[in-house]
């Protein structure tokens, strides 16, 4: 499914069909003669034949409905936020986390926390991450302030799980290397605004 | 100075059309400070000279553009702030500032606490109109300690002017960046003092002074302090937290007797470690400077402590049948009195060497001055221009007291004399009017007596003294130069306020008596105030508060000290005892000043207090209830310890705790004794002195501080003494190695005394000197 119906929110231009419905009775005679046409019209066949014609098509005819939930799933909103994801450089495959720490210190919650440390290369690394998921109550606000689109919510909404830990360590949100190709950018709040561009004023370079 | 001169000396000035008061002489932008009016200022420093390197904190003054940072008001001034061209020049200023600035605020340990960032968003800088091609600046590491990341660095010279005036190391400087020369055409086009600071920051870069990758200095930090941007920090902070993570936790530096303003900056430890753990310590830089062991020995914490009940029982019935308690003076006022209290009500006896030998000179000089305590505090001999330093090794005893004999030479084109023993090749560059005598050890009266020939109103003195001045004689004995008479008069042209430091030396000194006579004279017949330092961080309140004896045998009870049972915040006694950042209370320090530190780290175990309240049934529920107890007869005042005050306000006033009171009684009749000349210790003598960062065990368990426990000798001295030496003692034998002060000079060698369990004090004896044999292993 394309995002194109989720991105169209204009409603007013819809176009409504007013129904042609009847007037309900006015008399006691009228009230009579519905109640007697209500009951010996096989209206109730109409119905049956409904449900019979949906089963014969699901079963014989390959128009069936339902979402074979968990084996199939419904694409859900790119604005969806459901367990974080931390997005890699797609360049160099480098985790994107710079260690800033904006969103330990969002966080209302107060449910994430990180290590950092002073690596070889000279760079802060970030070498514990955690997220516990038993208060994160997924407001978005560590992806709306990561300055980096490092840190995002996913579409993972299945949380349901043996131990809450194993969704919350650094390595379980980060996109893994080989999918790196499939990595997708995050829509939601924090994520670029169309119209960046227009807003960026062009600093002076001496080259 | 008294209430009634400063009034005298204050002066009314106007700044944005309002009126104010201010201090006759001083800068305008300390004038404002005081006032609470805010003048943006990136380079200056209070207390140091000013740079001009930011040119930001222009203000007009009676009509015409100043530098408020080195212009001093005049009666009836007026200041404007802001002017529209005010507020161009420092948009282009804070412009420049930002050319090439790395945009890594993200990672940078500043995180926030930065005033690049702040001016630059006070200053509603939105748009760049300069540029120039950036030059490659490398990272480096100075020292064990020191980090320079020289990309991040806006070239303020804050740290350079700190480790110049303040400090005395100089250790580090401006040097060539070899960035590329400015646009001429900007000269006309941009600012004028925007320009100027560009033209300067373009040409310069910070590096070490002595030429080469490390800075040779006294690893204090107070530049990692200073540093308005990331360019600075410690390398065993770097990038492993942010600014506002950190609690702050006021307190009062526990390992010398400055007792410096600290906070102690804490945090979890890690993920899986949730208790509390000391990051990093700052300071109130503008009005305090920290020494090595101050900023970096921190992590002297008793951990993971548990209400042992067992040695607790123990611990009881070890003080119920206690002959003695032997402590150091790493411990708080409260604590010093629950000691008095325990001696007063069981009888023990009490031993603090440093603490006993101070006490017997301050009761000396109570019973001769009549004054309880000595007179200057070491604010007001940073407000001097004459100081001389008397027994003591000033860099390594004191490290503020060291910082207040250099801020003088550099500050109010001061002078000094410096008397010791032992030579010292740094205290003569902290200034050019400063003359120093490496005297014989025992000479310390003839010191005295020079001084009194030389400062004294004669007319004043005892006959038994005047007898005794022999100028050129005891300037010759005391290896001055035939040049003194000259040097003298040119270092004394113009001088008003004199000081005069005396230190550990002279306490433990056969003639400490007689020396006190001298120091009274002294001060009664000539302008000089003398200022004491005591040996250890409490060793003032100590003194005050308990009764100490001199000797004493019996079972023995050893508080972070040698003992029978052991009662340690160090972690290898008998009964866990927590350490000073685990503690709140209250320590005197040498400004006379009673401070109160608070808990930094969860601790768990028993208190001493909880002992005293076993053992004397005493309804307190905290060590802090005895607080107010403090004797007022000996200048403490009746206080709560939640109602003491703990900073600074923007004029600099020191708000922490109170000041001991000074009690006055009749003095004695003086009569002093002869000096004897052939008290002088001949042959190799062994000096009993810490090296700079370490003062008690405490600081030897900071992780950061790794000055080893050895011999410490002058280069040359070092060469000839070999890898390792037994030194002789009287009473005993000490193995170990030998270590380079480069900056000791002569053949006197240092003993450190930071471990208590090697029992220094009882190798030395009496005396901080001690004849020895020295040989090679």
């Amino acid at each position: 499914m394309g995002l194109e119906k989720f991105k169209d929110r204009n409603i007013g231009t819809q176009n409504y069909k007013k129904l042609d419905l009847t007037h309900p009775p006015k008399s006691g005679w009228d009230r009579f003669k519905q109640v007697v046409s209500r009951t010996f019209k096989p209206e109730l066949c109409i119905g049956l034949w409904v449900t019979l014609r949906e089963m014969i098509n699901a079963l014989f005819r390959g128009k069936m409905h339902t979402t074979q939930y968990p084996l199939e799933k419904l694409p859900i909103s790119p604005r969806y936020r459901a367990i974080h994801e931390m997005l890699r450089l797609l360049e160099s495959g480098h985790y994107r986390c710079i260690g800033c720490g904006l969103c330990e210190k969002i966080c209302i919650s107060n449910c994430i926390s990180m290590e950092t440390r002073y690596d070889e290369n000279q760079r802060k690394e970030v070498s514990e991450y955690t997220i516990n998921f038993g208060r994160c109550i997924f407001c978005g606000y560590c992806a709306e302030v990561c300055p980096e689109l490092a840190i995002v919510h996913g579409g993972r909404y299945e949380t349901a799980s043996e131990q809450r830990a194993s969704f919350s360590l650094f390595e379980d949100m980060l996109t893994p290397i080989d999918k790196l190709n499939l990595q997708k950018e995050y829509q939601g709040f924090g994520a670029i605004s169309p119209n960046a561009d227009d807003n960026i004023k062009k600093t002076p370079l001496a080259y | 100075m008294s209430e009634i001169e400063l009034v005298k000396n204050m002066i009314s000035i106007t700044i944005d059309g309002k009126e104010y008061k201010a201090k006759e002489g001083e800068y305008i932008l300390n004038a404002a400070r005081a006032n609470d009016i805010f003048i943006p200022a990136i380079c200056y420093l209070t207390r140091c000279s000013p740079t001009l390197a930011c040119r930001i904190c222009l203000v007009e003054a009676d009509g015409k553009q100043v530098y408020s940072c080195n212009a001093r008001v005049k009666e009836g001034m007026e200041i404007v702030t802001t002017t529209p061209n005010i507020l161009e020049e420092r948009r282009a200023i804070m412009e420049v500032y930002d050319v090439n600035h790395p945009l890594q605020c993200g990672v940078c340990d500043q995180s926030g606490e930065c005033e690049l960032q702040n001016y630059t968003l006070e200053l509603a800088v939105d748009s760049q109109s300069y540029s120039i091609p950036d030059t490659k600046r490398e990272t480096k590491n100075w020292s064990s300690v020191l980090h320079y990341d020289a990309g991040l660095c806006i070239v303020c010279e804050r740290c350079t002017t700190v480790c110049k005036d303040m400090i005395g190391d100089s250790a580090i400087k401006t040097t060539k960046r070899g960035g590329s020369a400015l646009d001429k055409s900007l000269k006309g086009s941009m600012p004028k003092d925007a320009y100027a600071m560009w033209n300067k920051l373009q040409k310069s870069i910070i590096a070490p002074s002595n030429g080469t990758e490390h800075t040779n200095c006294s690893d204090c930090g107070e530049c990692i302090a200073v540093c308005p941007v990331g360019a600075l920090v410690s390398r065993d902070f770097q990038y492993t937290t942010n600014a506002w993570d950190l609690k702050k936790i006021p307190a009062t530096c526990a390992h010398c007797s400055s007792g410096c303003q600290i906070y102690y900056e804490t945090k979890p430890t890690s993920i899986s470690d949730r208790r509390e753990k000391i990051y990093r310590v700052t300071n109130e830089w503008n009005y305090v400077s920290l020494c090595g062991a101050g900023r970096f020995g921190y992590d002297f914490e008793n951990r993971e402590v548990k209400k042992d009940k067992e040695a607790f029982k123990r611990a009881i019935e070890a003080f119920k049948k206690a002959k003695v308690i032997n402590f150091t003076s790493v411990i708080t006022n409260e604590e010093a009195l629950m000691l008095q209290t325990l001696k007063e009500k069981l009888g023990v006896k009490l031993i603090n060497r440093e603490a006993r030998a101070f006490q017997i000179f301050l009761d000396f000089y109570k019973q001769y001055s009549g004054k309880s305590l000595y007179s200057l505090d070491f604010k007001e001999i940073m407000a001097s221009d004459f100081v001389i330093s008397l027994g003591t090794s000033l860099r390594n005893d004191n490290p503020n007291a060291r910082y207040a004999f250099n801020n003088v030479q550099k500050m109010n084109k001061g002078a000094g004399l410096y008397f010791h023993p032992v030579g010292d090749t740094l205290v003569p560059t902290f200034g050019r009017n400063i003359l120093t005598f490496a005297h014989k050890v025992g000479h310390e009266e003839a010191v005295l007596l020079l001084l009194i020939e030389l400062f004294s109103n004669k007319d004043e003195l005892p006959d038994i003294v005047k007898e005794q001045l022999d100028r050129e004689k005891l300037v010759e004995l005391l290896g001055g130069d035939s040049k003194f008479e000259a040097s003298f008069s040119k270092i004394m042209k113009k001088k008003e306020k004199f000081s005069l430091i005396v230190g550990e030396d002279l306490y433990f000194h056969p003639k400490a008596k007689n020396i006190v006579k001298l120091i009274t004279i002294l001060e009664k017949t000539s302008p000089i105030k003398v200022a004491m330092i005591p040996p250890k961080t409490n060793s003032l309140g100590v003194a005050l508060i308990c009764d100490l004896d001199d000797e004493a045998k019996g079972y023995t009870i050893g508080y972070n000290a040698l003992g029978d049972f052991k009662f340690s915040a160090l972690g290898d006694g008998d009964l866990d005892a927590p350490a000073m950042n685990q503690q709140e209370g209250t320590l005197t320090n040498m400004h006379k000043r009673v401070t109160p530190t608070n808990v930094a780290l969860e601790y768990n175990g028993y208190t001493l207090h909880d002992i005293v309240k076993e053992l004397l049934n005493i309804p307190t529920k905290y060590t802090i209830d005895w607080t107010p107890k403090l004797p007022i007869n000996k200048g403490f005042k009746s206080i709560d310890f939640d109602s003491l005050p703990n900073g600074y306000s923007n004029d600099g006033t020191e708000n922490r705790g109170y000041l001991l009171t000074e009690i006055t009684s009749e003095a004695k009749e003086i009569d002093v004794d002869k000096f004897d000349e052939n008290i002088a210790l001949d042959g190799d003598i062994a000096y009993r002195c810490n090296p700079q960062r370490q003062f008690s065990d405490f600081t030897n368990k900071a992780h950061q501080i790794f000055e080893e426990f050895a011999l410490y000798a002058s280069p040359k001295r070092a060469e000839a003494l070999g890898k390792r030496v037994v030194v002789e003692f009287d009473s005993g034998n000490l193995e170990l190695d030998v270590k380079i002060d480069e900056r000791m000079d002569g053949d006197i060698v240092a003993v450190p005394d930071f471990k208590s369990d090697k029992n220094i004090y009882e190798l030395f004896g009496a005396s901080r000197y001690q004849k020895v044999i020295i040989r090679e292993v």
